[in-house]
């Protein structure tokens, strides 16, 4: 595994926290994604499927590695990423949805890449954790292009065909409920904020509700008012997706203990 | 100045340079056509004198976060620099972030000869959300059309010249 040149912060509880977090959503979302290889709607697909894993795992593994070190407790990435319980994993509810449809798939890469491309942004120019902007620089030109190839979807399924359109509708339906936790903040957090190490979620939010009606408005999309939004994942309180999703993930690991190649 | 600084200083230039010659000829795994050096992933070597000979050190920075060809490409330089005698050892850097930007000219040219477009100058975000013009590594022509934005790698783009007829993938830019 790799020797990321590490310069931990001196608050490490919190932000240990805050990067497992980080490091969980970019893990499972990449799970998620990688679900689709081999049986994407068409070979276009197939291929931007696996990349797009292939990114988001690879800042997941960033992060586990740099987690790892804050700890100090001798986890190396492979400890964090498979041998935690469910309760364990801090990600946000809406990576570990199941993938649905393509239109489902296709609007939580969306959602996600609008809010990560703000928040990757203000952490490689501003931060003041120097492993956190470098792992930031990088990952802000992928995710680039995950917002740029969900939204050239949403817009081209939501003003596509009858069933096209209903299909992307009903994505929003189910997804838009989980949105807000993304914008949730706990006392990790905000220790961090203070600390000038991560963005503030309220202007990432901003960030967040102008691509969201960018692109809705050109998808013939309306983003629902949520009465109850959805939120535990950061408090390890997940879906029950959320178990078949980890037996498949952790499979190898838990089979096979230590594992390596 | 004595003779034995010079000397010194002689060797080190010496060894560098044989240790810069071994690794920056290794070949990218995926794209053979070009080295490391050529992509500017090889970004440094150090050489240090030991008791029993030279150590070397190689700097190299990864493309994109999940490579999968990272892994390869820090084993084949350090088996370079071993082959050149030196006992090797790679660092990954990840800051500055790599840009396309750091392909050399060299390594431009081999990457058209190959039938790849080379990357578009310019790695800003602007480049990256308007869609630059991108000529036909066959025929040269600009009247070329994207296909699909990821392609075979993770740095790739699939591209079809209008022209020709000919499908390529373009290096993407960022």
């Amino acid at each position: 595994m790799g020797n990321v040149a590490l310069k931990p912060f001196a608050d490490r509880s919190n932000l240990f926290s805050v990067v497992l977090a980080l490091a969980d959503d970019h893990l499972i979302l990449g799970h998620r994604v990688s679900e689709w290889c081999g049986h994407a709607p068409m070979l276009e697909e197939d291929l931007s499927m696996p990349n797009m894993a292939l990114d988001l795992i690879g800042q997941a593994r960033n992060l586990y590695a740099y987690a790892g070190a804050l700890e100090g407790a001798g986890r190396d990435e492979d400890a964090l990423a498979y041998l935690r319980l469910d309760r364990d994993y801090t990600n946000l509810l809406l990576v570990e949805r199941p993938n649905g449809d393509f239109a489902h798939t296709m609007l939580r890469q969306f959602y996600f890449a609008a809010f990560m491309e703000p928040f990757w942004a203000w952490m490689a120019q501003n931060s003041v954790d120097e492993t956190l902007k470098a792992i930031a620089a990088k990952a802000q030109k992928e995710v680039a292009y995950h917002l740029r190839h969900s939204s050239e979807w949403v817009i081209r399924l939501g003003d596509g065909t009858e069933e096209s359109a209903s299909r992307m509708g009903a994505a929003v339906e189910a997804l838009h409920i989980y949105t807000d936790e993304m914008f949730a903040v706990n006392a990790d957090y905000q220790a961090c904020l203070a600390n000038g190490v991560v963005p503030d979620l309220e202007t990432v939010r901003a960030t967040w509700h102008a691509s969201v009606d960018r692109v809705f408005g050109q998808a013939f999309l309306t983003a629902p008012e949520v009465e109850f939004p959805q939120r535990g994942g950061r408090d390890g309180l997940h879906t029950e997706d959320f178990g078949h999703l980890l037996a498949e993930l952790q499979y190898m690991q838990r089979a096979h203990p230590g594992l390596q190649w | 100045m004595n003779v034995v600084a010079l000397d010194e200083n002689r060797d080190m230039a010496l060894a560098h340079k044989r240790a810069w010659a071994a690794a920056s000829a290794v070949p990218d795994p995926e794209v053979p056509c070009v080295t490391v050096a050529d992509l500017g992933i090889l970004r440094d070597v150090s050489v240090a004198q030991t008791a029993d000979g030279w150590s070397a050190t190689a700097f190299v920075t990864p493309t994109y976060s999940g490579c999968p060809a990272v892994l390869a490409i820090e084993l084949a330089v350090e088996a370079a620099l071993l082959r050149a005698g030196f006992a090797a050892s790679v660092e990954r850097v990840m800051s500055p972030a790599w840009t396309t930007d750091w392909i050399t000219d060299e390594g431009r040219e081999k990457l058209r000869a190959y039938g790849i477009a080379p990357p578009v100058d310019g790695s800003s975000k602007l480049a990256l959300f308007a869609d630059p013009v991108v000529r036909c590594p066959r025929c040269t022509s600009e009247n070329t059309v994207k296909l699909s934005e990821f392609g075979s790698t993770a740095c790739k783009a699939q591209y079809q010249c209008r022209a020709c007829a000919e499908p390529f993938d373009y290096f993407k830019c960022i």
